[in-house]
């Protein structure tokens, strides 16, 4: 049942090497303008890009851990997390333990780093420690487990690497071009139209490779999301976990302190959601949370299947997370039946009556004083008051318009 | 000649297919015993943890007599019978881990014992260590599974059954009634 990620992966390849051939393409624009000799262009683009690869690959996880301020824990100073951390491990088969790092910060999210699944590291915010139960602590380790058992880590970080050369050199080229464009143009008035239509062409590619790479880079790395999600849920057993998490983290008002966007994509959730703004748009690194709960919460099972079939539902598309035939294989498995939450889990539902009872009395209160409410799909109430005289208003939310 | 050369050719791709395909199966079936060392492991570990909990319950716990009696007879025969085959064990196993839930269900009972620091760290070990078992065990079966699809289907058959190999054993979960947690009221 393990191949599935394998092929999987394939699609995810196929993206980057998309991306590879717009650095490729950009470094020949390059070349062909400054230097009259594309092949030059090519080896700058190659040689700056092979740098920075080359640094993300040795020195990626320990920048990463070092810019976010995160402290390595042994075993006996916090045995719960380390003891989540190796049930995971054991459940996705993962040799070697990886290091657990923590990040004091009243945020709550997590990520992973490391090159290959033997030097692996998991981090997690003290907040998410404290404000989660075991259960749900278990889906997001389970999750980020996850991107180092499918390898997502190293991927991601070659597509930053790619994505970054590509907006560096094109922001580059964009500059001298802007500056010495009048001397190139008289140079190449000797071509004649066809030099003109050229190099229309190439501050064409210089202005659109930038976006069309990031468009890549947020495909590929939503698509990792959902798959890590359904790993989880697969190592877990237990997708309410990771589901119960993400509304958690969802409903928490405090940013990530010492993220940036180019660490946005190794955490859970994007650290940088804006409120009020429904952030399923090309140019998000994350799926919007509400989605990958819904998508959770309504898997009859724990298998990939399982999740794929709910992902197609929820997303009304043909395709899945990952192709048919590594669903056929993954349904014999038999990993279809769900377990029971931890007694922990269990004790802490009876603490939502008190709140139900609560929402009740206030929401009285609120008709008392003539206010009207009206139920959006995301699941936020609004209040209207008395006095607006409008017909519709907006989800402060999700930004949806809801009539009166 | 030229059909030596094809009939050789043939000969070539079998056995690099041979010898592919062994070697595929020798990699499950390594992956499937590594799994069941994990299992191994933990079931030591609870082995272990069960002497430690009784001793620390005991003073609190004074009706519960029969209850850690159960655990700690049930612990004892899983341990006797250890190096026996998987059928037998996983039944044990079983058996040990209904008892155990219903002691640390009736813990709910005794509001000194969750204030013992002592206690509450064993509970967590023990909590992990359940959690440990159910998800080697599932990495077990999943690698069986793994490997009894390649043992049983075609063309990888073929050399299964020129090499003898075995099938794998599940270790199953046998639903009983032991297994349930015990209905405690909270009121």
């Amino acid at each position: 049942m393990w191949e599935q990620i394998r092929a999987n992966r394939f699609r995810s390849v196929v993206l980057t090497m998309g991306m590879g051939l717009l650095l490729l393409l950009i470094g020949y624009a390059l070349g062909y303008f400054f230097f009259e000799n594309a092949i030059i262009g090519l080896i700058i683009a190659l040689i700056v890009w092979g740098i920075l690869a080359l640094i993300a690959f040795y020195q990626g996880d320990s920048l990463l851990l070092g810019l976010s301020g995160a402290r390595k824990i042994k075993r006996d100073d916090n045995p719960r997390l380390y003891n989540i951390v190796e049930e995971m491990k054991i459940a996705s088969g993962l040799e070697k333990m990886p290091d657990i790092y923590i990040i004091d910060d009243p945020a709550l999210n997590a990520f992973a780093t490391g090159r290959d699944p033997s030097k692996a590291s998991v981090a997690v915010t003290s907040g998410l420690l404290a404000k989660l139960n075991r259960d749900e602590l278990q889906g997001v380790i389970g999750h980020e487990i996850a991107h180092i058992k499918n390898r997502d880590v190293l991927l991601m970080a070659m597509c930053a690497v790619m994505l970054g050369t590509i907006v560096l050199l094109a922001w580059y080229a964009t500059r001298v071009l802007f500056f010495s464009g009048m001397r190139g143009g008289r140079r190449s008035s000797g071509g004649g139209g066809g030099g003109l239509i050229i190099l229309a062409v190439g501050i064409f590619l210089l202005i659109l490779a930038p976006i069309l790479a990031q468009i890549i880079y947020f495909t590929v790395s939503r698509k990792r999301e959902y798959l890590a999600d359904a790993s989880s849920a697969l190592y877990t057993r237990y997708p309410e976990g990771l589901a119960s998490a993400l509304g958690k983290i969802a409903a928490s008002p405090v940013q990530l302190k010492s993220a940036n966007q180019a660490t946005a994509p190794m955490y859970t959730i994007n650290p940088f959601r804006e409120k009020g703004r429904a952030a399923s748009n090309l140019t998000s690194t994350h799926p919007p949370i509400q989605e990958r709960i819904r998508i959770l919460r309504a898997m009859a099972g724990a298998s990939l299947a399982d999740y794929d079939k709910a992902y197609r539902e929820a997303k009304g598309a043909k395709a899945g997370i990952a192709p048919a035939s590594a669903l056929a294989l993954d349904k014999m498995a038999g990993a279809t039946t769900l377990r029971e939450p931890s007694p922990e889990a269990k004790a802490e539902e009876k603490a939502p009556q008190k709140v139900e009872r609560a929402r009740q009395t206030s929401d009285m209160m609120w008709r008392f004083s003539k206010y009207r409410a009206v139920n959006c799909p995301c699941g936020t109430r609004v209040r209207v008051s008395p006095e607006f005289k409008g017909d519709s208003v907006q989800c402060p939310h999700c930004g949806r318009k809801l009539l009166l | 000649m030229l059909a030596l050369w094809i009939v050789l050719g043939i000969v070539v791709i079998l056995l690099i297919f041979f010898i592919a395909t062994y070697n595929g199966l020798i990699g499950l079936r390594n992956q499937m015993r590594n799994a069941w060392a994990q299992i191994d492991v933990q079931l030591k570990r609870r082995y272990d943890l069960i002497p430690n909990l009784i001793e620390t319950v005991r003073g609190y716990m004074k009706h519960e007599r029969e209850t850690m009696e159960a655990v700690t007879k049930a612990r004892n025969l899983a341990q006797s019978i250890a190096s026996g085959d998987v059928g037998a064990r996983s039944k044990a196993e079983d058996a040990l881990s209904g008892a155990l839930s219903k002691l640390l269900a009736v813990v709910e009972n005794y509001p000194d014992l969750k204030a013992n620091q002592n206690f509450l760290a064993l509970q967590e070990e023990l909590t992990s260590t359940e959690n440990k078992i159910s998800f080697s065990r599932q990495y077990y079966n999943d690698s069986v599974l793994g490997m009894n699809n390649k043992v049983q289907m075609f063309p990888s058959n073929v050399v299964a059954a020129m090499t003898n190999f075995k099938l794998g054993e599940f270790f199953e979960v046998t639903v009983t009634e032991e297994r349930e947690a015990p209905k405690v009221s909270f009121t």
